[in-house]
């Protein structure tokens, strides 16, 4: 994989600069993500607060995925840095936890619930190790966590897709990370799910750990979240979900058309494919 | 026969033997290696580079004359296949990635040029050198016949390097092919293990090239897993059956090819590998068509059987569970099936111990079936009141769904649905509704 390249020095850690904090999980500063040059999001700026269920909530396209990929540097960053508790993302790896996309993999493949919970303890054994029995048994704990215990057997496409998701879950919990990241875990899921993925985010709080969540759904942010990021495109506001989480941002993040940094994206991806330079 | 059980049995003759074995072990490392790129979704990679090796092969010929080195020796030869196979598949991922199109056109596009060049050069090699010519046609349809013991022991070789790293890299290999994205995130090489799961296919493909050729070595790389598919959904038994089935066509096409005249082994051993892939698309338990087939009618025939016995408790007042032969023909219609069918539909029924035949071709529904009756009568009204008053969909609507959902209503949804009615305060209708007044 390539690791998160930055433009710029890495002399300085984020941590010296005033505006970070070096308490901070995850500090991103002066952050800006394109595909095929066309950039998705400008500038990006945000300290995440220790031991807080964070949300991430924008419009379609404001970038909200790729906020996550950024940071775990499945996107190399056009410009800016990224930093976990003062590390670079490669340092920081083995406290960090991922749950993808449902729809990112094809459920029919050969492998059961169990298994795949496994594949969060992999980085834990190296090259050519077997999974033993001591992290079967670790990766059955957490498939019990998300009250799939009973299904540990059932190949994966068996699977509902509330059920599917929850498997991820147990995966991300099996990996046994401080900083989560979670993409759009509550997409499409049923109410047990829901529930379960509520009740495993505050266990994960009440023992410490950060979790930043790709959200959807704006009627459940004040109920399940303590911080929140507006996203479009841009930070359009972050903090504490009681201050910020107002009518006034939400119209700011959903209502306005940012104009200008859509306007100057299509702009630049004119450019690259040839047409309309600087009208 | 008393041939074919010597070839089988590998006594028949020295060269046959030795063709016998060698296939089978390159059936058995293409089988175990097939898995990681049906799995990757790479199987026409897989069929790119192969073709993509031809004008290695030819040019390999052309440089090595031009040495005057002689002709045909096969490590030379091996090596240019390797060098341009690599390059096709480095200019499929190019492609991808730097320009807009899609894969599957740009493994097409690689593929037949890759290939017209080849046969390009081997025209101009049949003008000018013939007696080169005549031994590289073999690296297209194969030459297993001329399979050396030699060629036979890197046929072994190949299996073990196979088995090993698919052994010892199987967790690893899943991993990239289930979810790359999270493996990349874990801090897994995910290039090299792609690396590593290529180099393997390209190791099989080239020595395979000779032995059946270029069109067929990538039917070894394919139909072993898409057919061992069928029967596991474990990634190990997936291996080794897959790796199996390789061995197996091997040894039974080469010895086929032994026996009968004018058999062209690399096209046999191919052929059996096919039979194997349709007997178990057909047969297999899980995900075989006759098993999905069966499953499917069996529960259509449970939904009609369901609906004689709802109207067999819908009029149970007045005729006492009995269902004449035309309202058998009602429903069976009802499923969009003819009306003959009320026969299987009653045959169901009484072997399902829910009913017995009457008099009027008919069927008298007995005391379980009328209880079945009851509970499809209630799940129905279930659903449609969800439907209607959760939902909020037209009363009129409802049909298509109710009739589908009515059946496979589980409990705990049943239970779910019923509290959902309660919290909005509908009325849910009680356990035991009454047959007549519906």
């Amino acid at each position: 994989m390539t690791p998160p390249s930055t433009h710029l020095p890495r002399a300085q850690p984020l941590s010296v600069r005033p505006e970070h904090s070096d308490t901070s999980p995850l500090s991103i500063h002066a952050m800006t993500v394109a595909y095929h040059r066309k950039p998705v999001l400008w500038d990006v700026d945000y300290d995440a607060p220790p031991n807080r269920l964070i949300a991430i909530v924008g419009p379609n396209g404001a970038g909200k995925s790729t906020l996550i990929k950024a940071c775990l540097g499945l996107i190399p960053p056009a410009s800016g840095q990224v930093e976990f508790w003062g590390h670079s993302y490669k340092k920081a790896r083995s406290r960090i936890g991922y749950v993808p996309q449902r729809e990112s993999v094809d459920w029919d493949f050969p492998v059961s619930a169990l298994d795949v919970v496994c594949m969060g303890r992999y980085r834990m054994l190296g090259w050519c190790r077997p999974v033993t029995r001591a992290h079967k048994a670790a990766a059955m704990e957490c498939l019990d966590r998300v009250g799939m215990a009973p299904l540990a057997k059932r190949q994966i496409s068996q699977l509902s897709g509330g059920q599917q998701q929850r498997v991820f879950l147990a995966r991300a919990l099996a990996q046994e990370a401080d900083l989560y990241f979670m993409d759009e875990p509550f997409a499409g899921v049923d109410a047990a799910t829901e529930r379960a993925i509520v009740e495993v985010l505050r266990e994960l709080r009440s023992s410490g750990k950060t979790v930043l969540t790709v959200h959807h759904d704006l009627q459940t942010v004040e109920q399940y979240f303590d911080d929140v990021i507006l996203l479009n495109m841009r930070v359009v506001a972050s903090g504490p979900v009681a201050e910020v989480f107002t009518q006034e941002n939400l119209q700011r993040t959903y209502g306005g058309r940012l104009t200008l940094l859509a306007a100057a994206s299509e702009a630049i991806a004119r450019a690259e494919s040839g047409e309309g330079l600087g009208k | 026969m008393a041939e074919a059980f010597e070839v089988l049995t590998l006594q028949g003759g020295y060269n046959t033997t030795v063709v016998v074995l060698g296939t089978a072990m390159l059936g058995l490392a293409a089988g175990v290696v097939g898995v990681f790129a049906l799995l990757r979704k790479r199987s026409l990679m897989a069929d790119a580079l192969s073709h993509a090796a031809l004008p290695g092969v030819a040019g390999a010929f052309l440089a090595a004359s031009a040495l005057d080195m002689t002709g045909r020796t096969l490590p030379v030869l091996l090596i240019g296949a390797t060098v341009t196979g690599v390059l096709g598949v480095l200019s499929i991922q190019w492609l991808v990635r730097a320009t807009r199109l899609r894969e599957d056109a740009a493994i097409g596009i690689v593929l037949s040029v890759f290939f017209g060049a080849g046969i390009v050069l081997l025209s101009y090699i049949q003008k000018n050198a013939p007696e080169g010519a005549a031994g590289l046609s073999h690296f297209i349809y194969g030459q297993t016949a001329a399979m050396s013991a030699a060629d036979a022991k890197l046929m072994a070789v190949l299996a073990t390097l196979s088995v090993v790293a698919a052994g010892l890299l199987l967790k690893e290999f899943t991993l990239v092919c289930f979810n790359d994205t999270f493996a990349a995130v874990d801090g897994w090489p995910v290039s090299l293990i792609d690396l590593l799961m290529m180099a393997l296919v390209v190791v099989v493909t080239v020595a395979g090239l000779q032995a059946v050729g270029l069109i067929m070595v990538v039917a070894m790389l394919i139909i072993p897993p898409v057919a061992a598919r069928f029967w596991t959904d474990r990634a190990a038994v997936l291996i080794a059956l897959s790796g199996a089935i390789g061995a197996l066509s091997g040894y039974l096409g080469a010895s086929a090819s032994a026996v009968l005249p004018d058999a062209p082994a690399g096209s046999v051993i191919v052929l059996t590998a096919g039979t194997i892939f349709a007997i178990s698309s057909l047969a297999a338990p899980k995900r075989g068509v006759i098993a999905s087939t069966y499953r499917h009618l069996n529960l259509r025939l449970r939904i009609a059987g369901d609906h004689v016995l709802e109207k067999a408790f819908a009029h149970k007042a007045q005729d006492g569970g009995q269902l004449g032969a035309p309202e058998l023909a009602a429903v069976a219609r009802h499923q969009g099936w003819p009306a003959w069918f009320a026969v299987v539909i009653r045959w169901s029924l009484r072997g399902r111990g829910l009913a017995r035949a009457n008099k009027g071709g008919g069927v008298e529904v007995l005391a379980s079936g009328l209880a079945r009756g009851a509970t499809v009568r209630r799940n129905h009204r279930l659903w449609e009141q969800y439907l209607v008053s959760y939902a909020d969909i037209a009363p009129s609507h409802v049909d298509w769904s109710v009739d589908q959902v009515e059946h496979v209503l589980s409990e705990p949804l049943i239970t779910e649905l019923e509290s959902l009615l309660r919290a909005r305060g509908i009325a849910v209708p009680g356990a035991a509704v009454d047959g007549a007044s519906a």
